[in-house]
């Protein structure tokens, strides 16, 4: 296949809160707005932004666990946005997804081998003796031991209860697999041990990957491509190494220079931008560019008129009036 | 100014005894930043609630030696720890969220922890409240007082219990994860809080995290614990240029870069941080260590040196 695994074009997801009659009445949440990339075979796309960025929702409308408000979601040329929950069954076995809590996405009351082999009953024809040679096979790719099928989740460590999740979700061969957070919540010991598991799953088993994380150092590693979200939008778009290597958004500048890093030497080098305020509401997000309540850049222009997300270099989309420019050292 | 001595607090619990802390020393100088690193479970917030007397479980057994000013805080009576907790020293805790009561505002918390501590009258306590705040950089103090901590932001309650422990002008200030909670761009603006109130008050800081960059950051010098014993001491300078225990090189390796060349593969340490209901005999690292030989089925000491580590392989 040589077209895009997945195209989201112009994807927007509200959610109403409280009810007419609570004080503020019904109001509603502009989780995304306007979101619009595709995703190559064989890639992986990194999500990244402060929480409540919207890349979870994303995630989840990329999936189908949500409905989109709008917009349309193309899977493998196929039109899935508009798809009824029966229609969406087909699918879900080519678009998995691992969640950020290991502890809170395994049922405590079944063993691994059920937990495992509930996608393989609910999607395949498979006898029991298929399954549970399947199960042992998987248990084996994500490096678990096969008397580890009968045992249940509380018997697990964080590590390896992600392990089991990615078990779950790669048994059925899927094609694209949206990972939330899979790392967050896990010592960076074992963050290693887990990060280097989905490289070589990757490689090994074809898979595309949509990465959400808020950890920059993670996403860097993992991913080929890089969206940078903010209130709900992309702001800026490109290669790994080239978005931190030289960011041109504000945004995404700021969030790359705040990052610690455990290198004395880079210590007194970098210079830190520290935004001010907190992340506006997105019940009433801001006029013209979103980001512009924080901008240290930000001019007259920013707050009337939104910028789109435009090519500023080959392969490289910003949504900024006064983007850093590339062109010269691109 | 603070002195630790083979503190050791163990859990009774039905699977047997759990030695959390086991065996642990450390010193706190005035003024000073100590960080305290290590993964889950390794004991390092055990061991600062103990110094805080905040550990009440009738399971729990502390042991060792505790020196606040060269006053002994172990056994010492609940009213007098009382005395000295909130006023002389202090603790930020990780969850800004459950740091706080939901049903009262926030200057009237950071009042009570002032009335508590001081004889000042109710209004010059709210009036200090809203100073506090002021001081943690939080816009119209005034009316953020009236608030209540569900109308606030992660990072903005943060800010509040950093000024409730700020209150008395504590001279030691315990610091759990205050920033993991938080968006870096906002983990960002709290460090930088931090280091302008250390120029301030002079407080002397322990501030416990997992994350290394952090530590590059803000610490002076550094412990870093394992199974509920500090395997590495050192300044931060020595402990990131020359680490010398398998467990502080492996942490620093296991974090991607950002920046420069990415590695195919990140190192990693294989296996998990050992179960402390059955600790390996000898070092609890040795298994998980590449490193490991003959004599590490011994238990290892960490020695007197400023920069010292618990480990065979390193010169004593």
């Amino acid at each position: 296949m040589n077209g895009p695994l997945l195209e989201v074009v112009d994807v927007a997801k509200r959610f109403s809160v409280g009810t007419r009659f609570s004080r503020q009445g019904l109001r509603t949440v502009h989780a995304l707005d306007g979101v619009s990339f595709t995703v190559m075979p064989g890639e992986t796309l990194g999500l990244v932004g402060e929480s409540g960025c919207g890349k979870s929702t994303l995630g989840r409308c990329i999936t189908r666990l949500y409905d989109l408000t709008s917009g349309t979601l193309r899977f493998a040329g196929t039109d899935i946005s508009s798809l009824s929950q029966r229609q969406m069954r087909p699918m879900r076995r080519r678009i998995q997804m691992v969640f950020q809590d290991p502890y809170a996405s395994l049922n405590p009351r079944r063993r691994v081998r059920d937990l495992i082999a509930e996608p393989l009953r609910v999607h395949s024809a498979m006898s029991e003796v298929d399954i549970g040679k399947r199960v042992a096979e998987l248990l084996d790719i994500v490096g678990l031991k096969p008397d580890h099928a009968m045992r249940f989740p509380h018997e697990f460590s964080g590590g390896q209860r992600q392990r089991i999740g990615i078990a779950r979700a790669i048994a059925l061969n899927p094609e694209l697999i949206v990972l939330d957070e899979p790392v967050s919540a896990l010592d960076v010991s074992v963050q290693a041990q887990i990060v280097n598991l989905l490289a070589d799953l990757q490689e090994r088993l074809n898979l595309t990957y949509i990465f959400i994380a808020h950890d920059l150092s993670v996403v860097r590693q993992v991913s080929t491509r890089i969206a940078v979200m903010y209130l709900g939008s992309i702001v800026e778009m490109g290669s790994a190494d080239d978005i931190f290597a030289r960011p041109a958004h504000p945004y995404t500048q700021a969030l790359i220079s705040a990052v610690p890093v455990p290198d004395l030497a880079a210590q007194g080098s970098a210079r830190r931008i520290v935004l001010t305020g907190d992340v506006p509401s997105p019940v009433n997000p801001p006029s013209g560019c979103r980001f512009h309540t924080r901008c240290p850049i930000a001019q007259e222009r920013c707050r009337s008129e939104r910028p789109a997300l435009t090519e500023q270099a080959p392969g490289r989309k910003v949504a900024c009036h006064f983007p850093t420019q590339l062109a010269s050292s691109g | 100014m603070l002195k630790v001595r083979d503190l050791t607090v163990s859990f009774r619990t039905e699977q047997g005894i759990v030695r959390a802390v086991d065996g642990v020393s450390f010193d706190v100088g005035e003024g000073e930043l100590l960080g305290v690193v290590g993964e889950s479970g390794s004991g390092k917030t055990v061991s600062l609630l103990a110094v805080m007397g905040l550990i009440t479980d009738p399971n729990a057994v502390i042991a060792g030696s505790i020196q606040y000013r060269g006053r002994e805080l172990v056994g010492l009576k609940p009213r007098a720890m009382r005395e000295l907790r909130g006023k002389e020293i202090a603790m930020i805790f990780q969850d800004p969220m459950t740091a706080l009561t939901p049903v009262y505002t926030v200057g009237w918390q950071i009042a009570e922890q002032v009335l508590a501590h001081n004889k000042v009258s109710k209004a010059a306590a709210w009036q200090r409240a809203i100073d506090l705040l002021a001081e943690v950089n939080i816009p119209k103090p005034e009316e953020a007082a009236h608030r209540y901590p569900h109308q606030l932001s992660g990072g903005m309650r943060q800010r509040v219990v950093i000024a409730m422990a700020l209150s008395c002008n504590p001279a030691l200030l315990v610091a759990d994860e205050p920033t993991t909670a938080l968006d870096v761009t906002v983990q960002a603006q709290i460090l930088d809080l931090l280091h302008k109130l250390r120029r301030n008050h002079g407080s002397a800081i322990v501030f416990i995290t997992h994350d290394m960059g952090v530590m590059a950051e803000i610490a002076d010098r550094m412990l870093v614990m394992y199974a509920g014993r500090v395997v590495e001491r050192g300044t931060k300078q020595e402990l990131f240029s020359a680490p010398m225990h398998p467990y502080t090189r492996a942490l620093l390796d296991s974090i991607p870069p950002l920046t420069g060349e990415k590695p195919h593969r990140l190192k990693v340490i294989p296996g998990t941080p050992p179960n402390l209901l059955n600790r390996p005999p000898g070092c609890a690292f040795a298994p998980r260590c590449e490193m490991r030989f003959e004599k590490c089925t011994a238990e290892p000491s960490l020695g007197s040196a400023a920069h010292a580590a618990a480990c065979f392989k390193v010169p004593a």
